[in-house]
């Protein structure tokens, strides 16, 4: 917590695997926001002639059922999934952050109505949690950052809450208070940048579980409806054709393992480097 | 002295840590031995080599981190620095015991008393389970802990600090030790169960003829149970000497302004911190390391001073230029 | 410790009831007309008010949730919509698959993490400790539906040693041995993940601990020090990190028997969202949340099996 980041920062570059998850995820990113230009075909084209295709010079990935270019729809699928997985991130944060920090600064009872709520939300499995939500909401794409938003905040105001109960006990938020600081001021100019290393590493965490979650959500048919490509939704589409062609789910399943493993590295990365039990 | 009346002998003892890419020293050359029902009493600051002496002498030193350059070590007539480590693992819990400074954490505190107290001797003398059970029982007897029988199932966090370093002591003596290393064995217990704690270890010098290493800062407890003193500084031994002998005349000037910053009783004058700080220890000085915080400081500091006589005492030695006997 | 069982059992009750009182809420309070969501906005009024007849919604919303509750207290999850069959006997009928796939993948975990583990926390930053961290990493980055195909592609397809359908087709223990082997292994990637993670965490601090120093003083073997000394004390943090997890662990039982077509409630799930079952639905988040409230309990249960300081305070 007091080491300046420059230190933090420092660690992060020694940390091979940190470096790498940067690079695989941004290439993804890129790759997602570059579907337009560098998609072959378009994505939801059909090609009768290609149906089932084996990977070759015009179908570098292969084609589907229908004859679509799996390479395509993987590029613009990946703009669905990252989208979801990245602003359902966002709301769960900043959502859970908010209620977190509050419960846990003002304490009594709104803070105990908010512990009793995390606590029933964190006894659903989150992947059920999601399906319910999606399930009585409807597929769509608000529908789907929302339910997973929801999955994601419990976690988040547990972590905030218990932060700023510690920071509460310390004596800068006393001597602010003196100073005669607004409660605002204090949570989110002198409370929210002490936790905001942690914040960031579960976030990225996070971030993977979301993606993972998108695309499980869509892999049990209950994501934006078809034929708009997203990466569960292919690897559905593959697996119902497993026996004939099994690379048709191989190659959207490699897409989203680049993605986990690519985050995961990242948020373990950024874990090691700013955890000063590391430093030894 | 001949050594087959000499429970422990150092040599030369020089320890090192790994600091950076270089290892440091931070015991450098000490030597003693410890005769049967005696205590020496290792004293000095934290960071002054004590307890890297002590943990040299069990073998305990984290590996990798730190490690013996020179020196021998005798237990039995058994050179543990030259030995391998199936020998030294034989020697350690059976010719050597040792009793740490934390009683709240230096037991186990998923296993029961019982077994934690007998396991050396399955270890060691080849024991059933039940056979150390019962020795279990006489040993908790021994440093008298109350019921001791009904408490063997128990588990350390049902016994207080006190109770703890007494299960401590019994699982140090199970097999009956030549030498005990206590390091800072009172430290974190309350003044009168101190007193308790310093008196069983007397008691059991006593029936057990032990060699006691005691590692302490504090010169209450070496006034009342140490034979001799070594005050170590920086790694370095500074003085040694008969216990009385060391309070009567301290002469290092670091022996005196430790002692000046004891509270006293039969002392109506205020107690005089030691000026300045221990240099770290990429940064001690070729010479005296106590150079840099003494009074008495000449050029001739520069060169290190060998352990000598001083007030015509050869059991009365202090590495000091200026005090030295001429 | 019986008096620990039961305040525990006793604090469960709670919890039960505010799960259940969450799921009752979800699914009536969320915004939008469930009929419609059921029937699709093409269906005509007369079909959606029978339907809210026939779920109970045209009461008002105390007198649904006293029903509710009433219902689950007598064991009754109501009847599926689709098939008008008592839900509780669909239920009774997949769960054993469910809880067998389960088990097995615990198995899995602590068999395969907990050795590695304790190899990796030894050889710090050496080949056993790289090797660990590769290996759970893929464990925690595989979505379940993701790792179950690359799984059923290779030993399936490819490789053919297991059949590409994972239902037991008979009885007998080798059927159903040979056709949990693949969907255990897959869950049980993500457990090894967590718990090699854990134990190698929970090893290195219990390597430095003061009482690991005291049994180096006994002169005891690096075998007895790790396993007898250092290694119940990681037992807690393994045992709450496999009790958190069987909530994921939960959830991605779902997608591997959706993937290894295997019976349990997965498949159960997914039949009730094809058909807007939504009965069926509502019945199965209630196990489903009553399953991890039970594994929090045996969590629970198990810390005073393996942590004396609960057994005996």
């Amino acid at each position: 917590m007091t080491q300046t980041p420059n230190t933090a920062a420092r660690r992060a570059m020694r940390t091979p695997g940190l470096l790498l998850g940067v690079v695989l995820t941004v290439a993804m990113i890129a790759a997602a926001l570059a579907a337009p230009w560098i998609a072959p075909f378009d994505p939801n084209e059909q090609d009768v002639l290609a149906i089932l295709a084996a990977p070759d010079a015009t179908h570098l990935l292969g084609a589907d059922a229908f004859g679509r270019d799996v390479l395509s729809r993987i590029l613009w699928g990946a703009r669905i999934s990252l989208y979801v997985g990245f602003l359902s991130t966002l709301a769960g944060v900043v959502a859970g952050t908010t209620v977190g920090v509050v419960a846990g600064y003002y304490g009594g009872l709104v803070d105990r109505i908010v512990v009793a709520a995390t606590d029933v939300l964190l006894s659903f499995p989150q992947l059920i949690m999601g399906l319910l939500l999606v399930a009585v909401l409807g597929a769509s794409i608000g529908n789907l950052v929302l339910a997973i938003a929801v999955t994601a905040a419990p976690a988040f105001i547990r972590m905030a809450r218990g932060s700023t109960l510690a920071m509460r006990e310390r004596d800068f938020v006393d001597a602010c208070r003196s100073l005669g600081y607004s409660d605002l001021r204090i949570m989110f100019f002198h409370i929210l940048p002490n936790i905001l290393d942690e914040l960031v590493v579960m976030a990225s965490l996070w971030l993977a579980s979301a993606i993972r979650t998108e695309s499980t959500l869509a892999f049990i048919g209950l994501s934006v409806p078809p034929p708009t490509a997203t990466w569960g939704g292919i690897v559905r589409d593959g697996f119902d054709n497993l026996l004939d062609g099994p690379w048709l789910a191989l190659f959207p399943s490699l897409a989203i393992l680049v993605v986990m493993i690519g985050l995961n590295l990242i948020g373990d990365g950024l874990r090691d480097a700013t955890d000063p039990k590391g430093a030894q | 002295m001949t050594d087959a009346d000499i429970a422990l002998r150092v040599e030369g003892l020089n320890t090192q840590i790994h600091v950076g890419s270089d290892w440091h020293d931070v015991v450098r050359d000490v030597s003693f031995s410890i005769r049967p029902r005696e205590t020496l009493a290792l004293v000095g600051e934290s960071g002054c080599g004590k307890s890297m002496t002590a943990l040299s002498v069990m073998g305990l030193l984290p590996p990798k981190v730190a490690r013996i350059g020179a020196g021998r070590i005798v237990v039995d007539g058994i050179d543990l620095v030259a030995a391998d480590e199936a020998t030294r693992e034989n020697m350690r819990g059976d010719r050597l015991g040792m009793i740490f400074q934390e009683p709240m954490t230096s037991l186990n505190p998923v296993l029961p008393i019982g077994f934690q107290v007998g396991e050396a001797l399955m270890r060691h003398r080849g024991l059933s389970r039940r056979q150390a059970r019962q020795k279990a029982r006489e040993l908790l007897e021994l440093v008298r802990v109350p019921a001791a029988a009904e408490r063997l199932d128990a588990y350390p966090h049902q016994f207080s600090g006190g109770m703890r370093q007494r299960v401590m002591i019994a699982l140090a003596l199970a097999c009956s030790p030549k030498v005990l290393i206590a390091d800072e064995p009172t430290t974190a217990l309350d003044v009168t169960i101190q007193a308790q704690v310093l008196a069983l270890i007397a008691d059991l010098q006593e029936k057990e003829g032990l060699a006691v290493l005691l590692i302490t800062h504090n010169l209450g407890v070496v006034a009342s149970v140490a034979d001799r003193v070594i005050v170590m500084y920086g790694g370095d031994v500074v003085e040694s000497a008969p216990v009385g002998a060391f309070f009567a005349r301290p002469t290092h000037p670091y022996s005196e302004a430790l002692l000046a910053a004891m509270p006293r009783v039969d002392s109506d004058g205020g107690l005089e911190p030691i000026p300045g700080q221990v240099p770290t220890l990429t940064a001690m000085p070729k010479g005296c390391r106590f150079a840099t915080r003494c009074a008495l400081r000449t050029d001739a500091c520069a060169e290190l001073p060998p352990l000598a006589p001083v007030g015509g005492d050869p059991e009365h030695v202090a590495r000091c230029w200026v005090r030295r006997d001429s | 410790m019986i008096r620990f069982v039961i305040k525990r059992l006793l604090l469960a009750i709670p919890t039960l009831w505010a799960v259940l009182t969450t799921v009752f809420l979800l699914v009536r309070v969320v915004p939008g007309d469930p009929t419609i969501v059921i029937l699709g906005d093409q269906a005509s009024a007369a079909a959606r008010a029978e339907l809210r007849e026939k779920l109970g919604l045209a009461k008002p919303i105390l007198a649904q949730y006293v029903d509710f509750m009433g219902q689950i207290l007598t064991g009754d999850l109501g009847r599926s919509l689709a098939t008008n069959r008592p839900i509780v006997d669909d239920v009774a009928a997949v769960l054993p698959y469910t809880i067998e796939l389960t088990i097995a993948s615990l198995i899995v975990g602590a068999v395969i993490g907990i050795p590695l583990g304790v190899w990796a926390a030894q050889s710090r930053d050496g080949f056993a400790d790289w090797f660990a961290r590769l290996f759970s990493l893929a464990g925690v980055s595989f979505p379940a539906f993701v790792s179950a195909i690359l799984l059923l592609i290779v030993f399936a397809v490819e490789l053919r040693w297991f059949p590409v359908i994972s239902a037991p087709r008979t009885d007998a223990l080798s059927e159903r041995l040979a056709a949990l082997v693949l969907p255990s292994l897959n869950l049980g990637l993500l457990m090894v993940a967590y718990v090699t993670r854990v134990t190698r965490s929970g090893m290195l601090k219990a390597l430095g601990e003061d009482y690991t120093r005291t049994a180096r003083s006994k002169g005891l073997a690096q075998r007895t020090i790790v396993w007898r000394h250092a290694f119940p004390n990681v037992l807690v943090p393994v045992v709450t990190v496999v009790g958190l997890y069987l909530g994921v662990l939960i959830g991605n039982a779902v997608l591997t028997e959706i993937v290894f077509n295997r019976p349990g409630i997965g498949k159960l799930i997914v039949t009730a969202l094809n058909q807007r079952d939504y009965t069926l639905l509502q019945g199965l988040m209630v196990v489903s949340a009553f399953a991890i409230v039970v594994a929090n309990i045996l969590t629970d249960l198990t810390y005073g099996l393996v942590d004396p300081r609960v057994k005996t305070p």
